[in-house]
């Protein structure tokens, strides 16, 4: 961990933390009402909305996790820098494609 | 009181292992006290370290049922409840031998963190008048009585885990600088710990704050040392 | 290194950094496994709807409920920092660390009884 990392950690979990709220209550909405994948599709598909929301969710997300798994790669295995960069960077890639091919795949009409 | 104690107390260096011996249990016991009992009486062969006695130069930091403690300073009614005390080398130390560490990784690190004072006038100059009450130096006082006994460091897990991390010590006393208004290193040291071993490793476990002696609160500092780097990097003071 | 493991893990805030860091990880590795299931609605929004009955079951709920605790506990575990890193010292932080416990516990029981 050095100061850039940090920088871009604590960013990406403040811009989230207001977001994981949100998708919690979502996930409360769609549990409670019982909702099939036509619900939930009717909702996000052609949503600018929920493309922005969840767009912006994942690219966060795939920097925070990333770093974070960095750190757990640095200190709890005998990874040397390097591999753990490496480890680090593929984690946030696999993160940010299928992230962002899932929010294509429920907000494209 | 003529009940015993039974002490494991760690005997070798990197390898060793725990040897028991037995001590008569006496008012006020001090685990130092122990200790000394047995070089002094069972085994001359014992090595350990201490100086004052009274609380005031850390020397006689020990790992004792686990935590690092000062052991002139741990009465042993107050952990040895069952009549057993477990006793090691202070932790994340190379032990030298038995209850010894080698201190040297520790001031290393201190160095590292640019723990020393970079003067900025000379004795031909006015000497500097400091108030006592604005909030640079309320904030180096807060922090500024470190002994260096290393019970934080042996305490902490982050030093455990990351070779490269400064520890709570080294980070609180370059945090007494940085608001030390005389101090002409900042730039320097702000990056010197916003680098991979730095301040920004520290994940608030707060084992320091806890158990330092002197009441010191590095996860405090440390906090702070964050929010300065950060700042001091989004400016392009530092770099990475 | 001498192998005993130091036993001041007691703390309240060490727990809580740890509580932090596993679930970290844990949402990290089922992190994929949403985006893909979501993924199936490129195929057809049958396939998502086979995919939503199949997590209708009562072991997949009870994972989920687990994940609800985890989300939960890991952004007030986050929180807890932002607050240390960002703001003046504050006293009562153990209290508030089991508080934060007890408030995942508590919206992941929520969770609990929408879906059994």
């Amino acid at each position: 961990m050095n100061v850039r990392l940090y920088v871009w950690q604590r960013a990406t979990a403040a811009v989230m933390a207001p977001l994981v709220v949100v998708h919690i209550a979502v996930i409360f909405y769609a549990t409670r009402h019982g909702m099939s994948a036509a619900d939930i599709l009717s909702r996000t598909r052609g949503s600018i909305a929920w493309a922005a929301f969840y767009g912006v969710f994942v690219l966060a997300v795939s920097i925070h996790a990333s770093i974070g798994v960095r750190n757990i790669l640095s200190e709890w295995t005998p990874l040397n820098e390097r591999r753990v960069d490496a480890c680090a960077v593929f984690l946030g890639l696999v993160l940010a494609v299928l992230g962002l091919r899932a929010v294509a795949a429920v907000v494209l009409p | 009181m003529n009940t015993e104690l039974s002490v494991s107390l760690w005997r070798g260096a990197q390898n060793g292992r725990y040897e028991t011996y037995l001590v008569p249990q006496r008012a006020s016991q001090t685990v130092l006290d122990v200790v000394t009992f047995v070089q002094r009486h069972i085994d001359p062969t014992l090595s350990y370290r201490f100086a004052c006695r009274v609380g005031v130069c850390g020397s006689c930091a020990m790992t004792v049922n686990g935590k690092p403690r000062w052991t002139c300073r741990t009465h042993v009614a107050k952990v040895a409840a069952s009549g057993r005390l477990e006793i090691g080398p202070l932790a994340n130390l190379p032990v030298i031998k038995d209850l010894a560490t080698d201190m040297q990784p520790f001031f290393e690190k201190w160095q590292q963190a640019k723990g020393a004072f970079a003067p900025t006038k000379t004795r031909r100059d006015a000497i500097a008048q400091i108030e006592p009450d604005t909030p640079a130096r309320k904030a180096a006082d807060a922090a500024i009585e470190c002994i260096n006994c290393g019970v934080c460091y042996a305490a902490c897990d982050t030093v455990r885990w990351n070779a490269e991390y400064l520890g709570p010590a080294a980070l609180t006393r370059a945090w007494t600088l940085v608001n030390d208004e005389r101090d002409g290193g900042n730039l320097a040291r702000l990056q010197a710990i916003a680098g991979a071993g730095g301040c920004h490793a520290c994940h608030s476990h707060q084992s320091c704050q806890e158990l330092c002696p002197q009441a010191l609160n590095p996860t405090a500092a440390i906090a702070a040392l964050k929010r300065r780097t950060a700042v001091a990097y989004l400016k392009g003071e530092i770099k990475v | 290194m001498i192998g005993r493991a130091v036993k001041h893990r007691d703390s309240a805030l060490w727990v809580a950094a740890m509580v932090h860091r596993i679930s970290g990880l844990a949402l990290a590795i089922f992190l994929p496994l949403h985006f893909l299931a979501l993924g199936l609605a490129i195929e057809s929004e049958a396939r998502l709807e086979s995919f939503l009955r199949w997590s209708d079951q009562p072991l997949v709920k009870a994972a989920e409920i687990g994940l609800v605790f985890l989300f939960t506990v890991h952004l007030l575990g986050g929180l807890r920092i932002l607050v240390i890193e960002n703001f003046d010292w504050r006293d009562g932080q153990k209290q508030l660390a089991t508080l934060a416990a007890a408030l995942s516990a508590l919206v992941a029981f929520a969770f609990l009884v929408r879906v059994f």
